[in-house]
């Protein structure tokens, strides 16, 4: 179920999500230990497994504004979390995109943490409030590399054509 | 139409006769650097190939640079082992711009591109770290990416499905009052905008003040762009450019300049008036919270950082030197210098200047990104405050969450560190 299991402020940055003394570590399967490392109730119930995948983080404006450290996508992406916010920065939003973590654009959006939401085709419903939110469209510009199921798999389809051609 | 800087170079880039703002485009690549995270660049290159029968190999080795500076010398056998792979693979893919742990050729990314003329007005600059911004300075389009985007240029040559920003051009005139200068000019704007405020478009700097600015004042106020959440922030290239490439980089042969057309389209147009400008802080824990130093002054400081890719130029360590010359830092307090590269350090020692901070008691430290992001030397006690000329002051930037940071210029720092309190560096500054 998509529970809003944390509802955090405005300007969440990547030193608050993947704090730098841990970015020695880089592979996406070893990063999601450090997840909100410095709040430390909160990397505690996410590394002893008490948060259900597809739960959401619900982040204020400009989520994820700062470093552009990959491993702030993928420490979130590998506890599978949905992230929903009203705005997100550019780098973040974009390395979201590149590693298919699940980011929605929700500009109105008004949850408490416990809420549970329903993502329908271009809204968000609060099920604890009955009240419904739109959901901004992703870039356009991304929309291919999100339907190749992420960056990786695009570029490779591209190389792959590429080479056919050359 | 008329073009920006921005969408005069994404234009090229892509082979379009124009662009505008909202399109979306496909441009080449002329510049591609990473830092430590080249070792997870490498990671995500190596799985675009996986069940293909290609070769790994980077489109165009001499376009891409890889710079150690996030943790020199390394701090962990972990860091130190990425570090090697990193080495071994720029060796075998025979990249070009290597920059490894050296006292010589060493230092923070963002000098050692434009030090080395690497970056030239026109330029599509990326690199995996958002202060890519910083290189803007030369009239370039640079902008910072994820580990998998680079990934993909180093396959490609092209950033893929990037939209054209729409610009915000900010014209700037006045003189700076002493002490006063471009560290205070782009905190300030950063206060105006906001954190988010220039999201997702580029910055285009100009006016009097912007053209008698030094390149080493312009990186400083396009390094800290992306602060107010800015894609790109850009000095459109001119005479001073020009010199800087010849004189400081080496640079031989034409240095051509891109400038924006006098019908560009700008989104918004912002006019600053720097003369009565005073010293500027940040305030924990966002860049945008923005004060007069004066808001502020007389908060105690236990630590003072001097340097960084925003702060660590040799006209940074000049002013410092300036304000600490015969005096010494005061006993409640610690100061850190760390200048931003090698070449800068050597500069400094032979002009007197690291002698002059060791004097006063500072500690001078190797060049790199140091405590800036509280990776592996400098960190803060708990309750502890720092007063830093570096461009981050989130909560736990440097390394404990129970600990703030303000950022300020180098004279602020300087001024600072003598009181062990935020101090403005003129006398009977408001």
């Amino acid at each position: 179920m998509a529970t809003v299991i944390i509802k955090l402020g405005d300007d969440i940055s990547t030193d608050v999500i993947y704090p730098g003394r841990y970015m020695a570590t880089v592979l996406p399967s070893e990063t999601p230990q450090y997840a909100f490392a410095d709040m430390t109730d909160f990397n505690n119930k996410l590394k002893t497994k008490q948060v259900p995948a597809g739960s959401v983080v619900l982040g204020g404006r400009n989520f994820g504004c700062g470093s552009s450290r990959e491993q702030a996508v993928s420490t979130l992406k590998g506890h599978e979390l949905v992230i929903v916010a009203p705005g997100f920065a550019r780098i973040f939003l974009q390395n979201g995109i590149n590693l298919g973590l699940r980011t929605v654009v929700c500009p109105m959006i008004d949850a408490s943490e416990g809420d549970d939401l329903e993502f329908t085709e271009g809204e968000i419903l609060n099920k604890t409030t009955g009240r419904r939110f739109p959901i901004e469209p992703l870039p356009k510009a991304r929309q291919a590399i999100i339907d190749a199921g992420g960056l990786i798999a695009y570029t490779r389809k591209l190389l792959v054509t590429k080479s056919a051609t050359a | 139409m008329g073009m920006t800087v921005a969408e005069k170079i994404l234009a090229r880039a892509s082979g379009l006769p124009s662009v505008k703002a909202g399109d979306v485009v496909e441009p080449k690549v002329d510049l591609a650097m990473s830092h430590e995270n080249a070792a997870l660049v490498i990671n995500q290159f190596l799985e675009v190939y996986q069940g293909t029968n290609l070769q790994p190999n980077i489109w165009d080795p001499s376009k891409v640079s890889v710079i150690f500076d996030h943790r020199v010398p390394a701090e962990s056998p972990k860091t130190a082992s990425n570090q090697k792979k990193v080495r071994e693979f720029v060796a075998a893919q025979k990249v070009g711009k290597f920059h490894d742990i050296r006292g010589d050729v060493g230092g923070i990314c963002h000098q050692i591109l434009p030090e080395n003329g690497y970056v030239r007005s026109g330029f599509v600059v990326v690199g995996t770290d958002s202060h890519t911004t910083s290189h803007g300075a030369l009239g370039a389009f640079a902008f910072g990416i994820g580990a998998t985007e680079m990934a993909s240029v180093w396959a490609l040559g092209t950033v893929l499905n990037v939209e054209v920003p729409a610009t915000i051009k900010v014209s700037i005139k006045g003189k700076f009052k002493k002490f006063v200068g471009p560290k205070d000019l782009i905190l300030y704007l950063i206060g105006k905008l906001t954190a988010q405020g220039a999201n997702y478009k580029a910055i285009e700097f100009h006016g009097p003040t912007i053209r008698s600015m030094s390149t080493s004042g312009r990186l400083v106020i396009c390094n800290m762009s992306v602060e107010a959440g800015a894609t790109a922030g850009i000095v459109p290239a001119d005479k001073e450019t020009a010199r800087y490439l010849r004189e400081e980089a080496g640079v031989k042969g034409k240095v051509t300049a891109v400038v924006p057309d006098k019908d560009a389209v700008y989104e918004k147009i912002i006019e600053i008036d720097v003369s009565k400008l005073e010293s500027q802080i940040a305030c924990p824990h966002t860049v945008d919270n923005v004060k007069p130093v004066s808001a502020v002054k007389g908060t105690r400081v236990q630590q003072i950082v001097i340097g960084s890719c925003t702060n660590g130029r040799l006209d940074d360590l000049a002013i410092a030197a300036t304000i600490l010359k015969g005096k010494k830092v005061s006993q409640d307090t610690r100061m850190l210098v760390f200048p931003a590269s090698g070449r800068i350090y050597a500069q400094a020692l032979a002009k007197g200047y690291i002698g002059t901070f060791m004097k006063a008691g500072a500690v001078v430290m190797n060049p790199g990104c140091g405590p800036c992001l509280g990776i592996h030397e400098g960190a803060l006690g708990d309750g502890e405050t720092a007063l830093s000329t570096t461009n981050r002051n989130f909560k736990g930037r440097m390394g404990n969450p129970n600990s703030q940071v303000f950022l300020c210029s180098p004279a602020v720092a300087a001024a600072s560190a003598v009181k062990g309190v935020i101090t403005s560096p003129r006398k009977g500054a408001k």
